[in-house]
């Protein structure tokens, strides 16, 4: 088996997190869609330091991982907050963007 | 598990984990229930946790486990607790277009990942971890020095980056008191003030004898109290007989209990 | 060849000739109101100062031999721009010489005229100094050495003329009468520019003196265009055909404006620049002869006009037309006319000046009634006019030893010497002259009163008086003076050249015709006007009548040549402008509006919507990225 095989499976991970983000209502599955986004991007980091011989990849997705716990802390902070006003959670629900 | 080539035992972990893994993904995205999401979406992180491990990084294995799966996930499960458990999408898509154009594009976006990186990456050799988790004396000795090395900047910046985070989400979730907080003391008064129940329903079983869903729980006066029957079968007047003993007993717990009423609680 | 003397002595004091009354002027106009007790002295003073310089002048140059007579003074070099070069520089030859004191003394004495003449207009102040203005351009105009300066002062006169036909602003008839005239004379204006142009291309250089020297050595044809675009700027000044709609309607403008600039000079500079450039009009015969033919056609368009004409400067203004197209006819002679041109123009500025001020005078007299069939026995009544008009008339028909006969039978003579034909139609029009010239004064001075109920006519205060004296005393000896004393062929001679060609009959003959056909018209002119009673109203007139009313149809040639095309293209230009122009512009503005409408509503506000996009937008970008590297 070809280790190139990790990044396939990475890359099929990605496209089903995109599709989640595309289908889903709930404003907390569309950010899981996100994580699993960027959990994807990590199995790519690791497979490619391991194909490549050196660690940088792994401390990329290390970085990865941290920031994605930043970013979880303040969206959920941000959908809490919109959840209290709105009492919904629905990400069609604020379109205040609309012409 | 560690070398450039894949042995079979590393083969048959990834076939195992990744089918496992986007067994999950597609679970979390096709879950009507967002606890499900949730939970599916833990398997596969600790799915893709024990593919970093075959991959010869272990320390991320486990802070993929410990972080990612333990602590995010947790956060998204208490956010969900807050929005409502409860809540569950309707399927149906309000966005006319949206859930056809979506399937498509994200469907078009693998395949061009899949082309893409099966063109250029089919023929090329890996050379694995060996030296590299060697040459500092273990895995988490080569992250530490890489980390505190060339990418120190970024290390800083991210725990900048963090600090960040928590003091924005305390600030965004802060809901400031304009009132007193109400004591206990009003919660209650306010519960008995409307004339509703104060407490909670009876469950079947209060005093029961029995844990039988048609028969009635006993009060401690002896009396039956029908709201411990279920509605359904009260309205077919299924009630059982509660047995006579079992009356009398109650009656002689409630009275021996009245001095040491207010220990129990 | 002529020598060029330095500006030594009096000529030093060249400069100072154009310098008084352009500093009159300048005081004046830009002095204001502070200016207004003394102004008018002023402006009077500055060309008499210029007129005192000039007989100066006249005096040292006669002292002259008559191969050095001409002074050029450099006052300042001006352009020089690579091989183009025009300096102010003035230029004093015998021809400047008279022209300059032509403008002065009339000048003068229209001056001193008009400080009673204005004495009731609360602008007066301005008046002499557009006045000034305008003496101080003619100057420049007469004296430059070269074409460019001369073009200066051309523009400056025409500014002048614009400026005084336009004096009493607040009428409309003036402002639009100064806006044609100052037009008419910018097609004018054009030829002396491409003129010029075609000089400096031609020669290289744009002073008299080198471009007169070389006349010779250029092909015919190109000295043939400048001659004919030198004889549309003289047309335009000098109101001949084709462009002399504007004179008639220039007398809208105060009588001593008329006098001075629609008389005596500015519409001679026609003739000046046709005089000067008399080496070109040698070399080039045709051009010669197209200002001959021109000369004739306003000879003739200019009597007839004035026979028909009530108004009294109108009709003395078409007796201008005509005695300056007698001189342009005469210089487009050539070497055999030059000089009766010339002189021609000198008798013509004096007894023409002392008619439009003597008509001035009945028009002050008659409460400014310009319609001479409310006039009518004045002779007892203003005397000194009357006599000082009757001298002006007597010099027009050319009656000896008045001064006009003496100009106007040399050009008759040099006509003669040219061609019979032409000669003949010279005479003819001398006796229209007659005609027209006794029905003004028998309308006016004699016959019954027909005056209206509040006119009171008296003669005009000393002021007035004294100026008509005086040209009358040059109206009637001014001719003998110039030709026989002065010797005007001799000193105008090493300027314009002068010859002189045998006739087939004796010039006695020419004389006698020419007068018996001056005393017929008179006689005819008499008989109509005087004897018979002239009807208040205008009679309907026959159609030569009519049309002679009408300007013999000029404006409404102008009009349908000029003016018409001139707005429908104006109209067809503001039409494409509204609606193409504009149109297209709108309709930029309403196609962006629509597209942003349609393109608003993929705004919808939906996070999911743009996230689409945005995978989409990726999914483009990878596409591109892979295919370049398959």
């Amino acid at each position: 088996m070809n280790p190139a095989n990790y990044v396939l499976l990475s890359a099929l991970l990605f496209s089903i997190g995109a599709i989640g983000v595309l289908v889903r209502r709930n404003a907390i599955i569309v950010f899981m869609s996100v994580e699993l986004m960027l959990n994807a991007a990590n199995l790519a980091f690791v497979a490619f330091a391991r194909m490549n011989g050196n660690l940088d990849g792994q401390v990329v997705a290390f970085f990865v991982m941290v920031v994605a716990a930043a970013e979880v802390v303040v969206g959920l902070a941000i959908i809490v907050t919109i959840f209290r006003t709105r009492r919904s959670a629905s990400i069609d629900e604020p379109n205040l963007l609309k012409y | 598990m560690t070398g450039g080539e894949v042995g079979t035992g590393e083969a048959i972990v990834f076939w195992v984990s990744g089918t496992l893994a986007v067994i999950g993904a597609l679970g979390m995205v096709i879950s009507r229930k967002a606890v499900h999401s949730a939970l599916f979406i833990a398997l596969t992180m600790v799915n893709l946790a024990i593919l970093y491990v075959a991959n010869a990084a272990p320390f991320l294995g486990m802070v993929q486990i410990i972080v990612y799966t333990g602590a995010v996930m947790m956060l998204f499960l208490f956010v969900l607790m807050v929005v409502g458990v409860d809540s569950s999408d309707s399927l149906i898509e309000t966005i006319k277009g949206q859930r056809v154009a979506g399937l498509l594009l994200g469907i078009g976006f693998s395949i061009l990942l899949v082309a893409g990186i099966g063109n250029g990456l089919m023929e090329t050799s890996s050379v694995g971890l060996d030296a590299a988790n060697a040459a500092q004396g273990g895995n988490v000795e080569g992250l530490a020095a890489l980390m505190f090395g060339p990418y120190l900047i970024a290390f800083e910046v991210t725990a900048a980056l963090l600090i960040t985070a928590a003091m924005g989400a305390m600030i965004l979730t802060h809901r400031e008191r304009w009132m007193p907080r109400r004591t206990q003391r009003e919660l209650s008064q306010e519960r008995f003030a409307s004339g509703g129940h104060p407490g909670q329903l009876p469950p079947p079983g209060v005093y029961a004898r029995h844990n039988a869903v048609d028969t009635p729980a006993l009060l401690p006066d002896g009396s039956t109290s029908d709201l411990s029957i279920p509605e359904p079968l009260r309205a077919r007047e299924d009630v059982r007989d509660v047995d006579q003993a079992d009356i009398e007993e109650v009656r002689q717990l409630s009275a021996g209990s009245s001095s040491t009423e207010g220990e129990d609680r | 060849m002529t020598e060029i003397i330095p500006a030594e002595g009096i000529f030093g004091l060249l400069w100072v000739l154009i310098a008084l009354p352009a500093a009159g002027a300048v005081i004046l106009l830009f002095g204001g109101r502070r200016t207004n007790s003394w102004g008018p002295y002023l402006g009077v003073l500055t060309v008499v100062g210029s007129a005192v310089l000039g007989v100066l002048m006249l005096l040292a140059m006669m002292d002259q031999p008559a191969e050095e007579r001409t002074v050029i003074q450099n006052v300042y070099d001006w352009v020089f721009v690579g091989s183009f070069q025009a300096s102010f520089a003035l230029q004093l030859d015998q021809l400047s010489m008279v022209f300059v004191l032509l403008i002065t003394i009339v000048g003068a004495l229209i001056h001193i005229y008009s400080l009673g003449y204005m004495s009731h207009d609360p602008d007066r102040r301005k008046f002499f100094g557009y006045l000034n203005l305008f003496v101080a351009a003619m100057l420049i105009l007469v004296l430059a050495n070269n074409y460019l300066l001369l073009y200066v002062g051309w523009e400056g006169v025409g500014l002048a003329s614009y400026l005084l036909i336009g004096f009493w602003q607040q009428k409309p008839t003036a402002a639009a009468a100064a806006k044609k005239a100052f037009i008419i004379n910018r097609v004018g204006d054009v030829g002396l520019s491409l003129a010029i142009m075609l000089i400096f291309v031609t020669f290289g250089s744009i002073t008299f003196q080198d471009v007169f020297g070389q006349a010779s050595e250029a092909s015919e044809g190109t000295l043939t265009a400048i001659g004919l675009l030198l004889l549309l700027a003289a047309a335009g000044k000098s109101a001949q055909f084709p462009l002399q709609a504007w004179l008639l309607d220039a007398m809208e403008g105060p009588t001593p404006v008329s006098a001075l600039i629609h008389a005596a000079t500015m519409v001679t500079a026609g003739v000046y620049l046709i005089a000067r450039s008399n080496a070109i009009y040698d070399a080039a015969a045709w051009a010669a002869t197209a200002v001959v033919v021109v000369g004739l056609i306003t000879i003739f368009m200019g009597a007839i006009i004035g026979s028909a004409k009530d108004d009294i400067k109108k009709s003395l203004a078409g007796s201008t037309m005509s005695q300056i197209g007698y001189m342009v006819f005469a210089a487009g002679l050539g070497p055999i006319g030059y000089v009766f041109a010339i002189f021609h123009l000198l008798t013509h500025g004096v007894f023409k000046a002392g008619l439009f001020l003597g008509a001035g005078s009945v028009m002050h007299g008659m409460n400014d009634n310009v319609n001479m069939r409310r006039y009518g026995a004045l002779k007892g009544v203003m005397v000194i006019t009357f006599i000082t008009f009757m001298a002006g008339y007597l010099a027009i028909i050319g009656i000896p030893p008045f001064s006009g006969f003496w100009s106007k039978d040399e050009i008759i003579h040099a006509a003669f010497e040219r061609n019979w034909v032409i000669g003949a139609a010279a005479i003819l029009a001398a006796g229209i002259t007659g005609f027209y010239m006794t029905r003004m004064i028998a309308m006016t001075f004699f016959g019954k009163k027909r005056w209206e109920d509040d006119a009171h006519p008296h003669e005009s205060p000393a002021v007035m008086t004294i100026p008509l004296i005086i040209l009358a005393i040059g109206s009637t000896f001014l001719g003998m003076a110039l030709l026989f004393w002065g010797n005007i062929e001799e000193w105008l001679e090493p300027v314009v050249g002068y010859e002189s060609v045998p006739t087939p009959l004796p010039t006695f003959f020419y004389i006698v015709v020419t007068l018996v056909v001056v005393i017929i018209g008179a006689i005819i002119g008499w008989v109509m006007y005087a004897r018979k009673d002239v009807p208040v109203e205008a009679p309907r007139g026959n159609a030569l009548t009519r049309a002679a009313r009408q300007d013999l149809y000029g404006d409404a040639v102008n009009d349908l040549l000029v003016v018409e095309p001139t707005y429908r293209t104006a109209q067809a230009l503001t039409t494409f402008d509204t609606k193409a122009v504009d149109g297209f512009v709108n309709w930029t503005a309403t196609f962006v509006g629509d597209l942003a409408r349609r393109l608003r509503r993929s705004q919808s506000g939906f996070a999911r919507s743009y996230a689409l996009s945005m995978v989409g937008g990726a999914l483009i970008v990878a596409l591109a990225l892979i295919l370049v590297r398959l």
